[in-house]
């Protein structure tokens, strides 16, 4: 087992970020996709605060800004899926073609 | 100082972590995916607690499992989605984006790899210790050093929030 080293926090990190990405690049739902970029910003997020145990505090400052970030971020794809949903009766990736011309 | 981060709850956290990541990206039920969820966000903060980062813990417990979920919670069940749940939840392309996907993996694994030697503090194992002023040192730096950026910050969320009642509004 042995002692518990920045890498292996990279590590983990790393497995929640391929995760994610996968949840990304692979599912319908639009609600999922934005749940997984939630898992990438939280794979950042713990490089961060593992590198702050490192270097400083400057690390956990930019965690709490990508935390913001991730508010933002759901807040508006949360209602671009609303208004969207409105239109179009559906939450598929694949039947948003509007623009596709 | 003894550290608290004991081998055990590390491994317990990062399986925690890793099964209920995949769980949200798997589960059929959107709502169930956005609890799978909860339990990510609940490990990853106790991996900040065992980094000795508390402050940031509590921000993660707070903003992420007690805002942004509950967020996603509330547009799951404001749309209809009885017909997306029987629907095929995965797309065409599914094969490829999981080999591309895999080849990140493949990729950060060789950097770690290739990188050990130039970076040999990611070796290091022990702590600065715990400061009992974590979120003092947080807050003066958040108001001193990175001024411009908090500011900016707080426009983004100004415009996320316009921009989201714009957005879900009927008619404007």
């Amino acid at each position: 087992m042995g002692e518990i080293t920045t890498l292996h926090y990279l590590v983990v990190a790393a497995g929640l970020f391929i995760i994610g990405t996968v949840g990304v690049l692979t599912r319908r739902n639009v609600i999922i996709i934005l749940m997984s970029i939630e898992l990438i910003l939280n794979a950042v997020n713990l490089n961060l605060v593992a590198f702050s145990r490192l270097y400083g505090l400057h690390g956990q400052v930019f965690a709490i800004f990508v935390i913001t970030d991730a508010a933002a971020e759901a807040a508006v794809g949360l209602g671009i899926i609303i208004a969207f949903f409105r239109n179009k009766e559906t939450v598929n990736v694949d039947e948003v073609d509007l623009l596709k011309w | 100082m003894n550290p608290v981060a004991t081998t055990f709850f590390f491994y317990f956290l990062a399986i925690m972590a890793i099964v209920s990541a995949i769980a949200v990206i798997t589960r059929r039920n959107p709502v169930h995916a956005a609890l799978s969820l909860i339990v990510t966000l609940l490990s990853l903060a106790g991996f900040y607690l065992m980094l000795y980062a508390p402050f940031v813990a509590a921000v993660q417990i707070v903003l992420y499992a007690g805002g942004i979920v509950v967020l996603f919670l509330f547009v799951i069940m404001l749309i209809n989605l009885e017909q997306n749940i029987r629907e095929y939840q995965f797309n065409k392309q599914w094969i490829v984006g999981t080999i591309a996907a895999l080849a990140l993996g493949g990729l950060l694994a060789f950097v770690y790899r290739a990188g050990r030697d130039a970076f040999p503090s990611v070796f290091y194992s022990g702590f600065r210790g715990l400061e009992a002023d974590n979120t003092q040192q947080i807050g003066l730096a958040l108001y001193g050093q990175y001024m411009l950026p908090f500011e900016i910050a707080s426009l983004l969320l100004l415009v996320a929030i316009v921009g989201a009642v714009v957005m879900a509004k009927k008619r404007i």
